[in-house]
């Protein structure tokens, strides 16, 4: 396992990093490398890749328990069942066959986003937190449903990602219809 | 116009070179653009490796103080993002770039630090089953 975490420095994840102690690689991605690498709009996600370096399960949301099943709905249980079986037996489940169906490829509008973000991640970095700001806008303007960069702006820009800004997103979410990897690699994958 | 320096970022990798930067946006002299990019301009279009872009129309993209950033990175089908008067600008990958590195199902390789700054890549752990797993605080 290898956990890279968006936020927007360690101090962010310190505490919950020395609190795990955990064996596996525990990663810092504040410049958002790896989210721009694999298409990555929300948290957690999940990717499967074996020994051969080879994508065979693509990115989904998935949660390591039902701590906050009661918010996102989703049950731990039958990725984590998948897993084990897939590590202990190595057996995959039957959609490994098709991947590519299941992948939500970028759109132009996203890689904008993500170059805009990263735009303005440096910028805030040399401490010109306006110029940063219209470029995060821009970033959330052109990518309104990825999280990874219109949550996860939120504390780079002061704002509280728990706070009004959140639920707003939320609302907006809910009413696009709750556009994920799964509805969203659906829709574009579909025939024209 | 005026020449100054401009940190480009060119998907991750750092460069800082020279620019001309006037209202219309940002200029690279070719030599610049050579040094930085990797790409010269030839007759037959913008090159690298073995590889021609034609540049049809030249008029704004090409002049005497260079050529126009924003038009070599339409040229490349590549997102660019400025902020000029930081002397910063980003170019990106291509949505197509991306998607098709994702369609091959090969994991791309990264590099990132742990806590205590440490580097560790991907492609370190070939060999193994690795569940990458992407969270935050947030």
């Amino acid at each position: 396992m290898i956990t890279v975490a968006l936020d927007k420095s360690p101090e962010d994840v310190r505490p919950f990093i020395e609190r795990a102690q955990p064996s596996h690689p525990s990663l810092i991605d504040s410049e958002h490398r790896v989210a721009d690498l694999y298409s990555i709009i929300n948290v957690s996600t999940v990717i499967w890749i074996d020994a051969e370096g080879k994508i065979v399960r693509p990115n989904a949301i998935e949660y390591g328990s039902n701590l906050f099943q009661q918010f996102h709905g989703l049950d731990a249980g039958p990725h984590l069942d998948a897993l084990r079986a897939w590590v202990r037996d190595g057996r995959l489940p039957p959609e490994a066959d098709d991947v590519r169906a299941r992948q939500m490829l970028p759109t132009a509008d996203e890689q904008l986003a993500r170059t805009e973000f990263s735009l303005a991640w440096h910028l805030h970095g040399r401490g010109r937190s306006e110029a940063a700001e219209r470029h995060f806008v821009r970033a959330g303007e052109l990518a309104p449903f990825d999280w990874a960069i219109r949550r996860g702006s939120m504390p780079i820009r002061g704002q509280n990602p728990m706070g009004p800004e959140f639920f707003e997103l939320f609302k907006e979410w809910e009413s696009a219809g709750k556009p994920d990897y799964r509805s969203e690699a659906a829709r574009r994958n579909a025939p024209a | 116009m005026d020449t100054r320096k401009l940190t480009l970022i060119d998907d991750g990798r750092v460069v800082e070179t020279t620019a001309n930067f006037d209202d219309a946006g940002i200029r690279l002299a070719p030599a610049d653009l050579m040094a930085a990019l990797g790409w010269t301009l030839k007759d037959e279009g913008l090159c690298k490796d073995d590889a021609c872009v034609p540049v049809r129309d030249r008029g704004d993209r090409v002049n005497a103080a260079g050529v126009d950033l924003q038009a070599f990175a339409d040229l490349l089908g590549r997102p660019l993002a400025i902020e000029a008067e930081a002397g910063l600008a980003v170019l990106g990958a291509s949505a197509d770039a991306r998607g098709a590195q994702l369609a091959s199902q090969v994991a791309p390789d990264f590099a990132l630090p742990d806590l205590e700054g440490k580097m560790h890549t991907l492609w370190e752990h070939r060999g193994k089953k690795v569940l990458l797993v992407a969270y935050a605080s947030w």
